[in-house]
């Protein structure tokens, strides 16, 4: 299951960014094996649009799940219209190897 | 003639200068008022305007026809305000973030995009208080795009000699205050002496000088605040052209609806002389 993070720092034990669009990283995980990548997020340098500029990079990876503090309108429609779920780590989360873990035993909110 | 009231810092008195200047003007002239300020539009509070006209302020944005789509991307490539992106064969559309320039239209290699319009707000025409027309824009609440308003609105008239157009800008120093600008011979910039009212005063100093437009000051609540303000008008060289003395009755009154040239009429003759001084700085520059 391929999951992508919003995260602060390039790293799986980076913490994670409580904003989606505007989040410095995007933290690409195999929720199995735990193998990452990270990529600048797009979104963070646009004037307008930072959100739905992250979620077309999030579509384009081919993420299965995305997990972020909260979604705007304009991703959430996107990653709706994608078929990508959209989990919220709250404050369970600090670094974005938790949110992996929290995940995998399915303990982070689905957002609707 | 065309000015255009502007401050950066909200709440310095745009409006209050603008529309008095309408006021004392409209025996000598034949004046249009402007709101520019469509966000929050308060002129119509001072100058009492009866609309008789009122029209959809529209943009045109994209509508994907999805029989002759290939979902090639080109459209979403293309877009440099993320208002569409790529779902698997799908392309989405994102209204509120269009801001109407048409490169997706253009470059479609399929022209699978016809332009629809989309409502954004409402612009209006009507005569105010002492003959003046008033002219204003007024964006839908949760729409974000304010620019396509203020340009339609100024294009409600055509610039003439034969009047003096004021042009109620909004508060800030970002894309709809340049819209506002654009175009105009004069740009009155009201400020106050306070840190805020500093800090944004020289962005607005940094916008007339790169659009060549120029400019001079009104001083509003002048006595309150610190020395700053007048520190950086030196160094800067601008002409002041008024200073309005904090006062609190005139704060009473003005907050109860009341224009400034209603609360001291002697600000009518202040105002014309200012209004001649601007004449002669237009005269003496460029134009």
């Amino acid at each position: 299951m391929k999951l992508i993070i919003s995260a602060q720092n390039p790293t799986i034990e980076s913490p994670v960014d409580t904003r989606f669009g505007r989040s410095q990283w995007l933290i690409l995980v195999d929720a199995d094996t735990k193998q990452w990548k990270a990529f600048q997020n797009p979104g963070v340098s646009q004037s307008g649009g930072a959100g739905v500029a992250a979620a077309q990079f999030v579509v384009d990876q081919n993420a299965e799940v995305v997990i972020s503090g909260d979604f705007g309108p304009n991703a959430a429609r996107a990653f709706q219209s994608a078929k990508i779920e959209m989990r919220l780590f709250l404050k369970q989360a600090l670094t974005v190897e938790e949110a992996v873990d929290l995940y995998n035993s399915n303990k982070l909110l689905k957002f609707s | 003639m065309q000015i255009a009231v502007a401050s950066g810092k909200g709440g310095t008195g745009k409006t209050t200068i603008a529309t008095s200047l309408a006021l004392s003007l409209a025996k000598l002239a034949k004046v249009r008022y402007f709101d520019c300020d469509v966000e929050a539009p308060n002129g119509h509070i001072f100058l009492k305007p009866v609309f008789d006209q009122i029209s959809p302020a529209v943009i045109l944005i994209p509508q994907i026809q999805p029989e002759k789509c290939t979902a090639c991307g080109h459209c979403v490539e293309v877009c440099q305000f993320h208002a569409l992106a790529k779902v698997g064969k799908t392309i989405l559309v994102f209204p509120q973030l269009c801001h109407g320039c048409g490169s997706c239209t253009w470059n479609c290699p399929e022209n699978a995009i016809i332009e629809v319009p989309n409502p954004i707000g409402t612009l209006e025409r009507g005569m105010a208080r002492e003959n003046i027309a008033f002219l204003r824009g007024q964006l839908t609440i949760s729409e974000p795009m304010a620019t396509p308003i203020i340009r339609q609105l100024k294009k409600m008239e055509q610039p003439s000699e034969e009047f003096v157009d004021i042009f109620d800008a909004p508060p800030g120093a970002s894309c709809s205050v340049v819209e506002t600008l654009q175009g105009v011979d004069f740009a009155l910039l009201v400020t106050e002496p306070t840190p805020f009212g500093l800090h944004d005063l020289k962005q607005m100093i940094g916008i007339v000088r790169d659009m060549n437009i120029p400019a001079g000051l009104v001083i509003n609540r002048d006595g309150i605040g610190d020395d700053s303000l007048e520190e950086l008008i030196q160094e800067e060289k601008l002409p002041i052209l008024l200073r309005v003395p904090f006062n609190r009755l005139l704060a009473e009154k003005l907050a109860a609806g009341q224009s400034l040239v209603d609360v001291m009429p002697e600000y009518r003759e202040v105002l014309v002389k200012l209004y001649q001084e601007i004449r002669e700085i237009v005269g003496g520059s460029d134009k």
